[in-house]
């Protein structure tokens, strides 16, 4: 196949999306990043039943806590809405769904992210 | 659809089971799921820091029968995209690709999904008894 691209097109090396490899590594690097957090909250999630809302309050507000927190849903959101796109990509085939949906998701998906930031600086900074 | 019906290609129903078809359809499946149940964590988060009325109807709903029901499923969801991605990550860098090993990697993948799902159930059921 290569002899049909240009010297050009190979050196840009976007390929036909034009979007090249970016939407890939940002999936695979924020599965790296999830892999690791999310270890560490399902140990979080397991703590929170015994405790009542100061418990969970305080335990949520320690800064270890709180930064793996925050990051672990600015990561979901953010591959969340990668792989609800491609989702979408294959299965809607019409452009007016196309696009309320991918605005959508990446609209939700920002605010998810945005809020949830906001809630465990608020825990964290003890409001 | 498009306006225009071009032939198309065969659909699930045609294919006989096979393992690598069932880490394919449930690692979107989950996916999906688990992109719902980001919002519910995001209620979680939002509850722990409005206060101890929000949080005392959050973990309430989590302990209805609903609740624990969506929370088994989302430890299992959360338990087999995590192996699942594992397996791409690992196929990703050209590991796992002969066919015994795909095949293998499959199995692995949705039974320890089982396996850690039991698990995470486990430490529940050990340090606060059945809900």
């Amino acid at each position: 196949m290569s002899q049909f691209r240009t010297p050009r097109k190979i050196a840009l090396g976007l390929g036909s999306a034009r979007h090249g490899v970016h939407h890939f590594l940002v999936q695979r690097i924020t599965a790296i990043a999830l892999l690791l957090l999310g270890l560490w909250f399902v140990w979080f999630v397991l703590r929170l039943p015994g405790l009542d809302h100061a418990g969970a309050h305080a335990l949520l507000a320690e800064p270890c806590n709180a930064l793996l927190m925050g990051l672990f849903v600015v990561a979901a959101f953010w591959h969340a809405q990668l792989g609800l796109q491609v989702v979408v990509e294959d299965y809607v085939h019409t452009h007016g769904w196309q696009l309320v949906l991918q605005v959508g998701i990446r609209l939700l998906c920002f605010l998810g992210a945005a809020a949830g930031v906001l809630a465990v600086l608020r825990i964290a900074l003890g409001r | 659809m498009p306006a225009n019906a071009r032939p198309l290609s065969p659909h699930i129903q045609i294919y006989r089971w096979q393992v690598q078809m069932v880490t394919s359809i449930l690692h979107r499946a989950t996916g999906i799921a688990l992109a719902a149940g980001t919002l519910l964590l995001l209620a979680m988060l939002l509850a722990l820091a409005s206060g101890p009325e929000a949080w005392g109807w959050i973990s309430a709903f989590a302990r209805s029968w609903i609740g624990l029901l969506l929370l088994a499923g989302w430890s299992w969801a959360l338990s087999f995209h995590l192996l699942n991605g594992i397996r791409h990550l690992l196929q990703d860098v050209g590991w796992g690709f002969a066919i015994h090993q795909f095949v293998r990697n499959g199995f692995l993948a949705s039974i320890g999904s089982l396996v850690l799902t039991a698990l995470i159930w486990l430490c529940v059921w050990a340090q606060w008894g059945v809900a």
